[in-house]
């Protein structure tokens, strides 16, 4: 088997209070792997530890933040032992980002030409003329009309949508490798969300781009990715392909999530069911899984300790006791 | 803000950004003028600002009893004419107002964004230096700064930059602090931009609007110190003219009613002053990211 193009092994990565004293686990323990060209999806709660898993891949965490163990393997390198400057020569060219809000990702005083071209001239050294060129080609292929009219104008005459795609076009601008979006659609509509979602996986195929798709709209999984991770508390809870994780959740928390999916063809006009109680405060989780006090099937072995990575099916894994022979 | 919010509030301002789109005529001539003034003081004086004859000392204005038409605005107690002296005194205030601005712009403008951007002990260390800098009494300072440098143009350049930068400094790291969480300098820290990249292409584009204000604003307060030290003797070296070492010439004549001799090398500072701080004002709304956005 041909090594993958991104494998995170026991990633962990915390929040330390200025004094130490607070220890806020964002990412605990979090292998993954990811194949060339594939699409993996990482959903969970809002705290669940999503964007923190983002950038510890790209090594651009705060301050607080530190990762504390494991590796972090990109096309056979160990990201992790990089320097800052050879991780600046990765990001934008070999692993690129999309961030949540297209109305504040574009600088408001360049006009879009120029920032297209911007990483186009900082990673390959592209002159003026030749960056302006593929840029003007990039609009096109994002499927802006008029592309070069467009170029020379600014952000704010543009559409929150247009301005996604102008993300999407520096992004894959220096052809990566591997593209990181952040919840990319939360701010668009649902029909440019729609449009923007297709245009990202055309962009997929012709560049043979391994995407993370950090989202928690199972939809969206369900539609873009090949395969999924559900972390819960900052842990992986449940990974493996979409199909088997769809059609037979093994962890609870998956179920419940999958559950409480509104579904249209559902006339019985009962209440959809939600999970009950709080997420965990994740710099105080509780003994065991961290799952356990919202969890239908408790036992108590869940209570006292935290259930290892356990396999289930092929390729599959989930972090429960049930799953125990 | 949305696009959707931006619409409606734009109903309300936009009939104020209109007329501010109106130019500031006033203070425009005003600098027009006084630049004008001092470029052209060569031809434009009737005669030479730094020599006088004493035969004709205190000649009063024209359209006073004793006045003549030699002298329009009168002699000062060297004989020299006052008329030449504001002209070529235009020429002093100018220079050293917009070059001292400039300097401490620039010098504020850099360390503002080092310390905004850079954070840590960098932002420390400039803001607690900004700090004991501002809690100096900005005149004293001057004084002091002025007399161990030695009177000259230059000098006084140097004084007024050394004082003033941190106004700069201050506002611009605040600016900056509040750009750097913004979106499109994530992205481009996240698309591999160096430091110096993002602070040069992404950071100065953004703060120089308010950079060029403040400027605009600390123009007059420049002024006013320089006319202030000459006055007090460690600005520009006599015979050379500027406004506020005639004003300090003048004030021993004030009360034997020579009142030509200060009046109007005040009025020339005060509407200079007035002028900047006119234009400066006009210049914060309309540059104002607020407004511009609509």
């Amino acid at each position: 088997m041909r090594e993958p193009l991104l494998e995170l092994r026991g990633l962990s990565t915390h929040y330390e209070s200025a004094r130490g004293t607070r220890v806020t686990r964002a990412v605990d323990d979090v292998s993954l792997s990811l194949e060339r060209g594939k699409t993996l999806g990482i959903v969970g709660e809002s705290g669940s530890g999503k964007s923190t898993l983002a950038l510890s891949i790209m090594r651009l965490l705060p301050t607080a933040a530190r990762i504390v163990g494991g590796q972090i393997r990109f096309e056979g390198e160990d990201l992790l032992a990089k320097s800052p400057r050879e991780m600046r020569e990765i990001r934008g060219k070999r692993i690129a980002m999309i961030l949540q809000d297209p109305m504040a990702s574009l600088n408001p005083l360049f006009t879009v030409g120029d920032q297209v071209s911007e990483s186009l001239r900082v990673h390959e050294g592209a002159s003026r003329k030749t960056a302006w060129t593929r840029a003007r080609g990039l609009l096109e292929a994002v499927r802006i009309s008029a592309p070069a009219a467009r170029m020379t104008e600014f952000p704010h005459q543009m559409s929150g949508g247009m301005r996604q795609r102008i993300v999407g076009a520096i992004a894959v601008a220096c052809e990566p490798r591997l593209l990181i979006a952040d919840e990319p659609t939360t701010s668009l509509d649902l029909t440019i969300q729609a449009q923007y979602l297709s245009l990202l996986r055309e962009l997929q195929r012709e560049h043979d781009l391994a995407m993370i798709f950090i989202t928690h709209n199972l939809g969206i999984v369900a539609k873009m990715c090949d395969a999924v991770a559900v972390m819960y508390a900052g842990r992986v809870v449940e990974a493996g392909p979409i199909r088997q994780i769809f059609n037979k959740p093994a962890h609870p928390y998956t179920r419940a999530l999958l559950d409480s999916v509104p579904r249209l063809t559902d006339d019985s006009h009962a209440r959809l069911p939600a999970i009950d109680g709080q997420p965990p405060d994740p710099s105080a989780p509780p003994a065991g899984c961290a799952f356990h006090p919202r969890c239908p099937q408790a036992l108590e072995r869940c209570r006292e300790q935290a259930p290892p990575s356990l396999t289930v099916a092929v390729a599959q894994t989930a972090r429960c006791w049930l799953h125990v022979p | 803000m949305n696009a959707s919010t931006a619409v409606v509030l734009a109903e309300a301002p936009r009939r104020t950004a209109r007329r501010l789109s109106s130019w500031p005529l006033i203070p425009l001539a005003i600098l027009v003028a006084m630049l004008l003034i001092a470029i052209g003081a060569d031809v434009l004086a009737p005669h030479n600002p730094e020599v006088g004859s004493l035969g004709m000392r205190f000649k009063p204005p024209v359209w006073q009893a004793g006045g003549s038409a030699t002298y329009l605005l009168g002699t000062d107690h060297l004989g020299r004419d006052v008329l030449s002296r504001l002209l070529f005194g235009a020429r002093v205030s100018l220079v050293v107002g917009f070059t001292a601005v400039i300097v401490a712009g620039i010098l504020g403008v850099v360390l503002g964004i080092t310390a905004g951007y850079m954070g840590g002990w960098v932002d420390e260390v400039i803001m607690r230096l900004t700090d004991t800098w501002l809690a100096l009494p900005a005149l004293t300072f001057a004084i002091f700064l002025a007399a161990v440098l030695g009177p000259s143009e230059l000098n006084i350049i140097i004084v007024l930059s050394a004082i003033y930068w941190t106004r700069y400094a201050r506002v611009i790291r605040g600016e900056v602090l509040s750009l750097k969480e913004r979106e499109f300098v994530r992205l481009a820290v996240i698309a591999g931009c160096s430091r110096l990249t993002i602070m040069r292409r992404h950071i100065l584009p953004n703060v120089l609007n308010s950079a060029i204000v403040l400027a605009t604003l600390m123009l007059g307060v420049v002024v006013v110190t320089e006319a202030a030290l000459s006055f007090l003797g460690v600005g520009v070296p006599p015979p050379k003219p500027a406004w506020g070492l005639m004003l300090a010439d003048g004030k021993r004549g004030l009360m034997a009613g020579y009142w030509w001799l200060t009046v109007l090398p005040g009025l020339c500072i005060m509407f200079l002053v007035l002028a900047a701080n006119l234009l400066g004002d006009w210049l914060r709304v309309k540059l104002d990211p607020q407004l511009r956005q609509l």
